[in-house]
């Protein structure tokens, strides 16, 4: 198929409407038996005008498998250590320590130190766990958030919520960021298991330390109150590492961490 | 610009002809899927290179005590050897048999979960890629035994770690093409924000996973009614014409998906109009410049993959009546775009001759109501070049023919334009097709050639035109035609 020289020159010129001919139509033109009309013609999802176009791309999409080899290396940097204090754990590339800032630094409470996927769970965590003003507000006022993104229902309790979630969100029922908080109660059955996750040496092996436990029970650490640092910490991460005197990170009374 | 997607293509690991007919059988099955209206696929994200897993780790089916002991071994211990214990359950996870043999575990979802949403950071990963290759799995009962870590992949969506969303994204997206009982879970829970605040992400490797899950969304059976609406009604459009703003910014594999997105969207009728608001048309019509100028510097690779939704996109664009009243830079009206059409016929003429329908259907929709166009056609000489193609088969000949039409209806200014020239030799060559939708169309070319420009006729009779069409005087659907036509001829 060969085109006119000039065509790749009008590419590459400035955007322009050709000046149309005149248009003339006689009315014979659409006499019978006749039956040409000039018009656009859309084509729906499922039309086998499409056949070929959906093979080629579902060839695409089944050739696709990525691999080591062809992807290019992950930049390797000199190796360095984690800089949130109290954390020494080692990295020599940048993906990996991205990851593991925002896993374990990168949302946490400064109060019990939970982690939180993201700002928007940390938030909705540090109000209705460490915010007197909210329990003041809540028992006057819908203030428990709906948790899903874009929904913006508010609810009076805790458990308003949770039944929300589950019943039109079709969330399971222990989901793990949304544990209601229970009043002091060191007698309660979840306690002991979660305490059992507390570093009392440094053993090597701990359990499950972390803020989303695998067991059923709903969450039962007391909540902290406002500016007090806790005495234990129910989830330390592992790679947390205890020398002489060494602190839990964060004494600021700041309510969140914010990421540097 | 295009170079980059060549190095993430599968290796060559059998000879040419094996991979040849592979090739075929792999077709054959997808053209059947498609009409039988099954055409899904699923993608795997995989980070190991099969001699790497041959080394020490030996990728073995894995029975009902060792799943278990891998699970307990995940469980507990130094970070260390719960990592490897999870990499050696998702190395028997890439077999059918050891998935099956998770799934009937009690508990082992449970723990895969609880793993999931630890926070430490390798584990997760680790527990993520178990899921990943799960959902892979052709069998509805595994895909579906994924369905408890739904709410979490969503939740982790709005974190940070790039390479652990591109992860959850490949996931959901092999799970929402699994079945309608899966997708009525993920819309309640909220998928289509998610995706919303996601797409805002800068990596490139998440945006191509977003597109991919959400092309997934999007090709559903329900989605017209249920999933297009609540996306049209989100940000989500925007972002994605952002995405397809031609320019240095511009991904190619990011732009193939998100083309395929829109143009599931456009083709499902619900509202185009709100698109052609957000300026789709004059996004498209730019970003067919670029291709055509990448046509142009050969650096085409791949690039049909693009091509075909977005001529597809503009094509449906053009038949909403907005289109007509729409003032100014919403419009199309660029006469480069007919340029830049040529350039991408002849690039797919000779790379991908199935694309030329697709490609011709554009250009019936950009000629059909605009005389702009069809003077540019004529002034840039494009008559000849689309002759060129009358030969190709029965539905590019038509095609071909239509738009010529296009251009002689609409008046004698064009056709005087039209002939002399290549075109009357063309028309009596058609009239030796065999095919009544070639010839009928063929005859309504020259119906219009006559009346508009008389001066044919004479020609047409010295050059055995009355013969050539007494070929097709007893075929039903053509004889009315051509009796008018033989009228015409000799009394003109």
């Amino acid at each position: 198929m060969q085109l006119p020289p000039a065509l790749h020159a009008r590419l590459a010129a400035g955007p322009g409407t050709a000046e149309p001919l005149p248009v003339a139509r006689d009315p014979a033109a659409e006499a019978a038996p006749f039956r040409f009309a000039a018009r656009p013609v859309r084509f729906p999802r499922e039309h086998e005008f499409f056949e070929d176009g959906d093979v080629q791309r579902h060839l695409y999409l089944q050739d696709v498998l990525l691999q080591v080899a062809d992807v290019p290396e992950k930049p390797r940097v000199p190796a360095f250590t984690c800089q949130v204090a109290g954390c020494c754990q080692v990295f020599d590339a940048l993906d990996d320590y991205e990851h593991h800032y925002h896993t374990l630094h990168g949302n946490v409470c400064s109060f019990c130190k939970r982690a939180f996927p993201s700002g928007h769970l940390l938030d909705a965590h540090i109000l209705e766990w460490h915010d007197s003003l909210f329990q003041i507000l809540s028992e006057r006022q819908d203030m428990y958030q709906c948790l899903v993104e874009g929904c913006t229902e508010k609810f009076k309790t805790s458990r308003d919520r949770k039944d929300h979630m589950v019943r039109m969100h079709l969330y399971p029922v222990d989901f793990r960021f949304d544990k209601p908080k229970k009043s002091r109660s060191p007698a309660s059955p979840g306690a002991g298991t979660q305490a059992s996750a507390d570093v009392q040496g440094n053993s090597g092996e701990r359990s499950e330390g972390d803020a989303m436990e695998i067991c059923t029970e709903p969450a039962v650490a007391s909540p902290a109150p406002v500016g007090e640092r806790r005495t234990y910490s129910h989830r330390i991460p592992s790679t947390v590492c205890f020398g002489q005197g060494a602190t839990r990170g964060f004494k600021s009374s700041k309510k969140k961490t914010k990421q540097c | 610009m295009w170079s980059r997607r060549q190095g993430r293509l599968r290796p060559v690991v059998c000879g040419v002809e094996e991979l040849r007919r592979r090739g075929r059988e792999r077709e054959a099955v997808l053209r059947k899927a498609r009409r039988e209206q099954q055409l899904v696929s699923k993608r795997l994200l995989r980070d190991d290179a099969p001699e790497e897993a041959g080394e020490g780790c030996v990728s073995a089916i894995l029975g009902e005590t060792e799943v278990q002991q891998l699970l307990r071994q995940a469980q507990r211990g130094t970070e260390e050897k719960r990592e490897r214990a999870l990499v050696s359950l998702r190395r028997g996870l890439q077999h059918p048999e050891t998935q099956q043999t998770f799934i009937r575990l009690e508990g082992s979802m449970r723990t895969l979960v609880g793993l999931l949403t630890s926070n430490q950071a390798l584990l997760q990963l680790e527990a993520a890629r178990c899921l990943h290759e799960l959902s892979h799995s052709e069998q509805s009962t595994v895909a579906e035994a994924c369905l408890p870590a739904t709410s979490y992949l969503l939740t982790y969506l709005s974190s940070h770690s790039s390479d652990f969303i591109e992860l959850c994204l490949y996931t959901l997206g092999n799970l929402i093409v699994e079945s309608e009982a899966v997708r009525r879970q993920l819309l309640p829970q909220g998928i289509v924000p998610a995706l919303a605040a996601c797409i805002q992400s800068p990596h490139v490797a998440v945006l191509e996973a977003l597109g991919f899950a959400l092309s997934q969304l999007l090709q559903a059976k329900e989605a017209p009614e249920t999933i297009i609406p609540s996306i049209l009604a989100s940000t989500l459009p925007q972002h994605m014409l952002q995405l397809l703003q031609p320019g240095p910014k511009l991904n190619p594999g990011v732009a193939v998906e998100f083309a395929w997105c829109l143009h599931y969207i456009i083709c499902s009728q619900v509202s185009n109009s709100l698109l052609i608001a957000h300026g789709a048309l004059s996004t498209l019509g730019l970003l067919l410049l670029d291709l055509a100028e990448a046509v142009q510097r050969s650096e085409d690779a791949g690039l049909e993959l693009l091509a075909c939704p977005v001529l597809r996109c503009v094509s449906n664009l053009l038949t909403e009546a907005e289109v007509e009243t729409v003032g100014g830079q919403m419009q199309l009206r660029d006469e480069r775009v007919v340029a830049a059409l040529f350039i991408l016929l002849q690039f797919f003429f000779q790379k991908q001759p199935s694309l030329l329908p697709e490609g011709l259907w554009l250009l019936n929709n950009l000629t059909a109501n605009s005389p702009s166009f069809c003077t540019s056609l004529l002034s840039l000489d494009l008559i000849e070049p689309l002759l060129q193609l009358l030969p190709l088969s029965n539905v590019v000949s038509v095609m071909v023919l239509t738009v010529l039409c296009n251009v002689a209806e609409k008046g004698p200014a064009y056709c005087q334009r039209l002939w002399p020239g290549p075109l009357l030799p063309a028309l009596l060559q058609t009239l030796f097709f065999s095919d009544t939708e070639v010839v009928g169309q063929s005859l309504e070319l020259l119906h219009l050639l006559f009346l508009y420009q008389p001066e044919a006729v004479q020609v047409f009779l010295q050059q055995s035109g009355l013969q050539a069409l007494e070929r097709h005087q007893e075929e039903a659907q053509l004889q009315d035609r051509v009796y008018a036509l033989q009228q015409a001829a000799l009394q003109g």
